[in-house]
């Protein structure tokens, strides 16, 4: 009898609806991770430049700070700011925080570990992320 | 139990993150916003010397953590002996790679 | 009388010993009330098209052999009612991340090959009573609730099917087979640990884990997979030497 290989493949990476939101936390915080590393290897390229003296730098800054710099910077806050909570609440969770101990299941099943401690822990790295992300919109593009 | 050890480096290293990052920011926040990427100013900041060893902390500790992270999904990716092994080369020379070039201009602007 | 109301239900044929691309069948059935997936199946299988390949057992939830995606979700066929599912027309897939044998039948054969390299089973060491079946283990209630809520895994692979990192990673043991390393590791009654160890703490091991839930999220009988897996994480974040035995560690946690 032959079989035929059924495996999702990396589309279950990309589709984080359908399950529960601890889904979606699972593909934020690794587009985020991704974001952040292609920034942090930018920055570091970037940064580098001031070696080159005043001249150079200046050409960076005209590179760098314009509203399309300034927009992606943006979005590095928004990823960082959300990444750096998100992962707290991961680190405690991995270590059994937040969850609730194990106990009989009782019909009609809830997950344990769809806890209200670490669901408010996700919240709250969104919100603080959005609020990071508004004051960073304030400071780059306001005035 | 190597990996046990990496995962757990990957978990500290998050959390100096956060701290050093916040270092980080917070030295473009005491100044005036818009002055905060003069030359003379940027220059200064490197040679401020318990800030420089922050830096390279910081340098050490993203890069880590971030190719370390890349090392996470290539492996969930694909599977192998040769491919496990390439992940492994390729992590270790990126991390390595990133943190000459972040050091280098960190000597550099010290010599300036 | 009212016009009979009907459901469509669209199934993914498939037999890859004879055909080479898989297609859709849709079938039109009446809708009777407290019908199951299952018998739905059931009744195509009897009156409209019998080489339908299903397959099941106990009907009740218990045997783990119905599993399948419903409208892209996971679920047991025999626990799912035609009305939990509101929707016109209902799509019928194998398991995914399980190798398709015919029809919505899967291979579970790598699944249990996951689970039993786990060693799900007491192990004792250095006990004179092990041959001598003398007595009974005795187990405090308190030890016992530890794992028990675990060891009602019926095997059912739906946690498999829906786990993100399972998709792509066949070395990745899968949230059953970890959430039965956790009951047996938590077990007070348990020495093999270090045997299990090799095979939970390896690149591909539990810490591929990163808790998208979503194992706990189509378990069918409550198990909470990822509550397991986080607990035994847990436990191997704080091994230091000499190594204790978790239900020692969690004696004062809980
Ligand atoms: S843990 Fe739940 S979903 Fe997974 S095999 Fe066991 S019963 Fe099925
Ligand atoms: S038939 Fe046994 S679980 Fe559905």
């Amino acid at each position: 009898m032959s079989r035929k290989r059924h495996k999702t493949g990396i589309k279950a990476w990309l589709k984080p609806y359908g399950y529960s939101l601890e889904r979606w936390s699972y593909f934020f915080q690794r587009v985020s991770g991704v974001v952040l590393l292609l920034y942090f290897i930018g920055h570091v390229i970037e940064t580098g430049t001031i070696t080159g003296g005043f001249e150079v730098w200046l050409n960076t800054l005209n590179f760098t700070q314009n509203p399309f710099g300034h927009a992606i910077l943006l979005i590095v806050i928004l990823s960082g700011t959300f990444h750096a909570i998100n992962g707290i609440r991961l680190y405690l969770t991995h270590q059994g925080y937040l969850l609730g101990k194990p106990e009989r299941p009782e019909y009609p099943y809830y997950p344990k570990s769809f806890s209200r401690a670490q669901r408010v822990c996700f919240w709250l790295s969104v919100s603080i992320a959005l609020v990071f992300f508004l004051y960073g919109f304030n400071i780059l593009f306001g005035e | 139990m190597v990996e046990r050890k990496i995962m757990l480096l990957h978990y500290y290293t998050g959390i100096a993150i956060i701290a050093l990052v916040s270092i980080h920011i917070a030295m473009r926040l005491i100044m005036p916003f818009s002055e905060s990427l003069e030359f003379s100013n940027v220059l200064n900041n490197y040679k401020n010397l318990p800030y420089t060893i922050s830096l390279e902390l910081l340098l050490i500790t993203v890069a880590i953590h971030g190719f370390n992270g890349v090392r996470i999904i290539l492996l969930e990716f694909k599977q192998g002996k040769a491919w496990e092994s390439f992940v492994k080369f390729l992590t270790l020379i990126l991390i390595l790679i990133v943190v000459a070039w972040g050091t280098r201009t960190i000597v550099l602007t010290n010599l300036m | 009388m009212e016009k009979e109301e009907k459901v469509r239900i669209k199934v993914l044929r498939f037999n890859p010993s004879k055909e080479r691309k898989a297609s859709y069948e849709s079938y039109e059935l009446p809708y009777i009330k407290g019908f199951t997936i299952l018998d739905s199946l059931l009744y195509i299988k009897e009156n409209l098209d019998h080489s339908l390949a299903i397959r099941y057992s106990c009907r009740m939830a218990i045997c783990g052999s119905c599993g399948m995606l419903i409208n892209g979700l996971p679920r047991l066929a025999c626990y799912t009612q035609l009305s939990d599912v509101k929707r016109k027309e209902i799509v019928l897939e194998p398991l995914p991340n399980f190798p398709i044998i015919r029809d919505l039948v899967s291979d579970f054969e790598g699944f249990f090959e996951h689970h039993k390299s786990l060693k799900p089973y007491l192990i004792r060491k250095g006990e004179e009573d092990i041959d001598e079946n003398k007595r009974e283990y005795i187990q405090h209630i308190e030890d016992l609730e530890k794992y028990l809520q675990f060891s009602v895994c019926i095997k059912c692979g739906l946690c498999y099917a829906s786990c993100p990192v399972a998709s792509t990673d066949e070395l990745f043991p899968g949230p059953q087979a970890l959430s039965q390393a956790y009951r047996y590791i938590a077990d007070n009654r348990d020495n093999g640990l270090e045997e299990r160890l090799k095979l939970i703490d390896n690149p591909h091991g539990i810490w591929r884990c990163h808790f998208a839930g979503s194992c706990s999220k189509v378990c069918p009988k409550g198990v909470d997979p990822a509550l397991g897996i986080q607990l035994l994480r847990r436990y191997l974040m704080s091994l230091r030497k000499p190594k204790k035995k978790l239900a020692e560690v969690y004696r004062r946690a809980y």
